[in-house]
């Protein structure tokens, strides 16, 4: 019988004053233990409401009833009928927003921690040996290439392979996983997990290259030539600055560089590793997204004395999400709202020494319903620093766009796809950061998934 | 014949290797002006590095390596036959190539070797090309006789007098236009103090300038934004806007502030190196 009001397990976290000082996960995989005692709560509602919400439709009663019998491998396979890279999945999906925010104990009991335990199936059966990517149909003998390796492409690659295709995934830096390598910190996402996801759409037999930059090293019209479809997942790509005063002061990074220095590059090991990063004693990140919150606890964990994060309006408002905000308060992150960066204040070396800022109130609500900030005349103040990561979101990489005169775009830079889903030039197909400007590593993965269904049929259909 | 792979490795001078590695698709794509990030080891950094030259049809391009720190200095150790571990290319925008009529190429140091490209592409166009090439000392001008090849004129220069006139290359331009030479455009290459003061010269002398830039960078994609410069008042991405921009408005103060954000990191580099391998550098 289940026991739903038995209490939801959250598993074990490294506590924030060690994590702080490390680049370990924060948070463990469940036990044995706490996996059933967490499995043992869903209901296995016939209505499955979390399914229904999450965009790539996992089969949540139905892997969790499998992992209730102890068969961690079954329970793999049966999510990996519709998601193929669950290791990532459990970790990074905010799941609040999705499965776990319509289970239909959230109010009384608190929802089932699906997340966790998606997060223990994949561990397990990986570790098991029980992780088996499902065979591929028989070849169709056409060809797919896919642009880029983030989560939207792999997602992508996973499923056309799936289906038959002799596919191919383009990267253009040197190690696979895109946003995943560069962008999110290994405390959150472990490399090694990233390494195991990309070995498994490996053994489908997808192909996979580094140092190809689409649009540089080739062409999409050459690619065109060379395969039946493109599916274009490159990402965003290009950080968005303030235009303020002193942004090019030493000491101002952009979140992009600051998270591929620590990241990609694995600068915290330096001199192990060749990239160096400097961190100094005052670090103000600005911006309130997920990115400013992983730039923050980076720049936390390389022995600062501050980390502050200035956001222009309150916590309400704020798009990061509710958890990574939690994780950053604890491991001694600060946070100073409603306030408005003016300019960077540099020495007379152009070496950063602080921000000033204007002090905001909230006015009416904007287009998306938040409220706007409004500044407070004479409010200015200026906020010490030297270090300044520069958070604030990030647009189209232009690469392929501007060697492709007839790919279209729209105003905001991002690929424009018609009604059907399709971009404008016959068998190039697009999604994640490309065609949204920066959103989440879920909806990227969900775009794949789709975009690898319409390439399907439009295979077919030939 | 494997991709990355060193096919020919020449030494130049004490500090200065040529490479030629075989890369295809980059020989095939390049165009003067452009660059390769170039990695050597796991662990090692992204440098950004000069296409010198290419050849589509051997699939080959060449670059030409000076060891300043840590991971020049291992690029440099590599033999004939062994592969460069990651190699990205074709990046930046390549130079504007027309026919202005006379135009000043002028190389510092290692950056002769960068401008020959622009030089020989300049030449191909049309254009009279007048060839300034400075270093320290004799040895130190480079790919003089390549140069040769593609110039009018070519006029080596050395601090010391060991080689051509004694004296910097600004000197050189300036009796080249005070003997009647009418100069359209000027391309310079070399460290950025050089740069700063032949491009302002070159203004002085009615010649448009133009330099090519060289940031930290880290990705060469435009997706990290450390490259950051200004020219004309606006922020640019040398990776991608550039390396090369209209030096007139160019903020090369700041870029001098920008590149030494990591001096002292580099120094750290290379002691950590020495003590591993027990061994001295022999870096200036």
């Amino acid at each position: 019988m289940p026991n739903p009001s038995s209490p939801r397990q959250n598993g074990h976290q490294q506590e924030p004053s060690v994590r702080k000082n490390n680049f370990e996960e924060v948070a463990h995989t469940f036990t044995h233990e706490e996996a059933l005692l967490e499995a043992d709560r869903c209901l296995n509602c016939p209505t499955h409401p979390c399914q229904n919400a999450c965009p790539v439709g996992v089969h949540i009663p139905a892997f969790i009833a499998k992992v209730k019998t102890g068969d961690i491998g079954a329970a793999a396979s049966e999510i990996m009928q519709t998601s193929l890279l669950p290791a990532i999945c459990g970790r990074v999906c905010p799941q609040e927003k999705h499965c776990e925010g319509h289970c239909v104990l959230k109010a009384k009991f608190g929802s089932v921690n699906i997340g966790g335990l998606e997060r223990y199936v994949a561990d397990t059966a990986r570790a098991q040996g029980a992780l088996k990517p499902p065979t591929p149909c028989e070849n169709t003998g056409k060809k797919v290439v896919c642009i880029g390796s983030g989560p939207s492409s792999l997602a992508c690659a996973a499923e056309l392979r799936r289906a038959g295709h002799d596919v191919t995934v383009l990267e253009a830096l040197h190690a696979y996983g895109g946003v995943l390598r560069y962008g999110i910190p290994s405390f959150r996402l472990p490399r090694e997990v990233i390494n195991k996801e990309v070995e498994t759409v490996q053994e489908m037999g997808v192909k996979f290259k580094t140092d190809v930059l689409v649009g540089a090293t080739i062409t999409l019209t050459e690619l065109l030539k060379e395969y039946d479809a493109v599916y274009i997942g490159s990402g965003a790509g290009l950080p968005m600055m303030l235009g303020i005063e002193g942004e090019n002061a030493v000491g101002v990074y952009s979140a992009n560089e600051f998270l591929t220095r620590v990241n990609l590059m694995q600068a915290y090991k330096f001199p192990e590793t060749d990239t160096p990063i400097r961190v100094g004693k005052n670090v103000i990140v600005l911006g309130g997204g997920n990115s400013a919150m992983d730039a923050a606890r980076c720049a936390m964990r390389l022995s600062p004395e501050t980390v502050t994060i200035a956001y222009r309006r309150s916590a309400e408002e704020m798009p990061a999400r509710a958890a990574e905000v939690e994780h950053a308060q604890e491991e001694g992150v600060q946070f100073e709202y409603l306030v408005t960066p003016k300019e960077v204040v540099k020495d007379e070396y152009g070496h950063v020494t602080g921000v000033r800022f204007t002090r905001n109130e909230l006015g009416a609500p904007d287009e998306k319903g938040r409220r706007r900030p409004v500044e407070i005349a004479g409010s200015d103040f200026v906020m010490p620093a030297d270090t300044v990561i520069v958070a604030i979101g990030q647009r189209p990489n232009p690469t392929i766009t501007k060697t492709t005169p007839d790919l279209k775009t729209t105003e905001r830079g991002v690929i424009a796809l018609n009604e059907k889903g399709e971009t404008s030039l016959k068998g190039v197909f697009a999604g994640g950061d490309i065609i949204r400007g920066g959103a989440t590593v879920l909806l990227a993965m969900n775009d794949g998934i789709a975009a690898a269904g319409k390439i399907n049929e439009y295979l077919g259909g030939k | 014949m494997q991709e990355n792979q060193i096919l020919l490795k020449e030494q130049l001078n004490e500090v200065v290797m040529k490479f030629v590695i075989y890369k295809p698709l980059i020989a095939k794509a390049a165009k003067a002006g452009q660059f390769v990030i170039l990695r050597g080891r796991e662990g090692g950094e992204r440098v950004p590095v000069t296409l010198v030259d290419w050849d589509a049809q051997k699939g080959t391009i060449t670059v030409i390596i000076q060891s300043i720190g840590k991971s020049t200095f291992m690029f440099n150790s590599l033999k004939q036959g062994d592969c460069f571990l990651n190699i990205l290319g074709p990046l930046g925008t390549a130079v504007d190539v027309a026919n202005y009529g006379t135009v000043a190429v002028v190389g510092g140091g290692v950056g002769i070797a960068e401008v020959y490209p622009i030089a020989k592409a300049l030449k191909e166009a049309g254009n009279k090309v007048i060839s300034i090439l400075g270093a320290r000392t004799k040895e130190l001008v480079i790919l003089e006789p390549e140069m040769k090849a593609v110039s009018d004129v070519i006029l080596p220069c050395t601090d010391d007098g060991s080689h051509g006139q004694k004296g910097m290359v600004t000197d050189v331009l300036k009796n080249v236009v005070e003997a009647g030479e009418k100069i359209n455009a000027g391309f310079v290459i070399g460290p950025i103090p050089m740069m700063k003061f032949t491009s302002k010269l070159m203004l002085e002398l009615g010649i448009e300038p133009y330099a090519s830039l060289n940031p930290i960078m880290l990705d060469g994609t435009g997706m990290c934004g450390g490259c950051r410069v200004t020219v004309e008042g606006k922020v640019r991405f040398a990776c991608v806007d550039g390396p090369m921009f209209p030096a007139r408005t160019i903020d090369f103060d700041e870029l001098i502030r920008r590149t030494g954000e990591y001096k002292d990191r580099e120094k750290t580099a290379v002691e950590h190196y020495e003590k591993d391998h027990q061994c001295k550098l022999g870096l200036h």
